[in-house]
């Protein structure tokens, strides 16, 4: 009977450990060609854009962001219907599969920075915290570019 | 077959053709069109609106007859395709170099409300000297984007505030002020350049028919 309880034990212990997956390292998460659009004042939401690369082997999922430039940062997605008809809506948290990156570009994702708690002045930077589901956090400095800029400073 | 019947069979068949014809215009063009969007902006000649520009003008549709035109719909607290579209026809702009000299360039706000005259002058200055901003009373900015098929919509987010849908299309016009094509949104550079530059020598047809 204790053989049989400490087996059962051991069987659940292992069910557990193999249930509960790995959590992805966000260690491993690399962000590229970040960059942002000057503002106008501080009324108008600003946005960034930049490339999220998972070089690990597990999936990432990006839950939020944080910045003390914008009190409600948050991903959001631009998508355009068959009557070419623009409109913008929160993405949600977003998983990155190992080895795959995911574009934050104009006319698709995009980090959006509402309630500005200061102008982007272009020529500047500003720090955003990438937040992932294992705890885990990216601090991405990302420069400010021109309104009228198309993509990231090569 | 008598030369007679030829001739009935003949007169039959024109007059089954000329029906075909009328009930098809009837349906697509006529007046038993559906109104949809996804139709072709109508003639700038045919417009009727009243808006003014960012300098403080007014203006309307025959404003944009006599040389040829783009336009498009956006509002300057749209984060990403507005400024987007502003900056690729910046681009487009520089690309055509005085080829598009003479061109009108005008962006119409769907958000008239945060949109003033002040907050468009501020917004355009950030992008080609040629681009115009024009904004008005919303039953004018309705009746400008009808006349384009323009659709657009208000949307509430979250802590209150609002963002716009829009057609984010950029409608050509020849400078007789006739619908040439659009450009949508995320079409491809290399193909937005040749669009603009036909709609730009459509004036030059023109001038050859007189």
């Amino acid at each position: 009977m204790k053989t049989v309880l400490y087996g059962l034990m051991a069987a659940s212990m292992f069910a557990s450990s193999t249930a509960t997956p790995v959590e992805a390292g966000s260690e491993d998460v690399v962000v590229e060609d970040a960059w942002a659009r000057a503002s106008i004042g501080v009324n108008r939401p600003g946005v960034a854009y930049m490339t999220i690369r998972n070089t690990g082997d597990e999936a990432v999922i990006l839950t939020g962001l944080r910045t003390d430039l914008a009190m409600m940062p948050d991903i959001h997605q631009t998508s355009t219907n068959a009557d070419g008809v623009s409109s913008m809506a929160p993405a949600g948290e977003i998983e990155i599969a190992p080895g795959e990156s995911v574009s934050l570009e104009p006319g698709g994702l995009h980090a959006m920075l509402m309630r500005l708690q200061r102008p982007m002045a272009k020529g500047e930077s500003f720090s955003l915290t990438l937040d992932f589901s294992d705890g885990g956090e990216i601090v991405v400095e990302v420069p400010i570019l021109g309104i009228a800029a198309r993509g990231p400073e090569s | 077959m008598t030369r007679r019947s030829i001739l009935k069979y003949a007169f039959a068949g024109i007059a089954a053709i000329v029906l075909t014809l009328v009930v098809g215009w009837w349906q697509v063009d006529g007046p038993g069109a559906p109104e949809q969007a996804g139709l072709r902006p109508v003639a700038l000649s045919e417009m009727e609106f009243r808006l003014t520009d960012h300098e403080g003008n007014e203006v309307g549709p025959e404003n944009l007859i006599g040389s040829p035109s783009m336009v498009f719909f956006g509002f300057t607290y749209c984060p990403d395709v507005c400024p987007t579209t502003l900056s690729d026809i910046s681009g487009w702009l520089d690309d055509l170099g005085e080829e598009a000299e003479g061109m009108n360039v005008v962006f119409i706000t769907v958000d008239p409300e945060r949109d003033t005259v002040e907050a468009m002058a501020e917004y355009v200055g950030y992008f080609h000297p040629s681009i115009r901003g024009w904004t008005g009373p919303e039953e004018e900015i309705a009746r400008a984007a009808q006349g384009f098929r323009a659709r657009y919509g208000r949307v509430p987010t979250e802590g209150g505030d609002y963002t716009m849908n829009h057609t984010a299309s950029v409608f050509l016009f020849d400078a007789k002020g006739r619908f040439s094509t659009m450009i949508d949104y995320h079409e491809p550079r290399e193909f937005a350049v040749p669009k603009i530059r036909r709609a730009l020598n459509r004036e030059t047809g023109g001038q050859h028919e007189n």
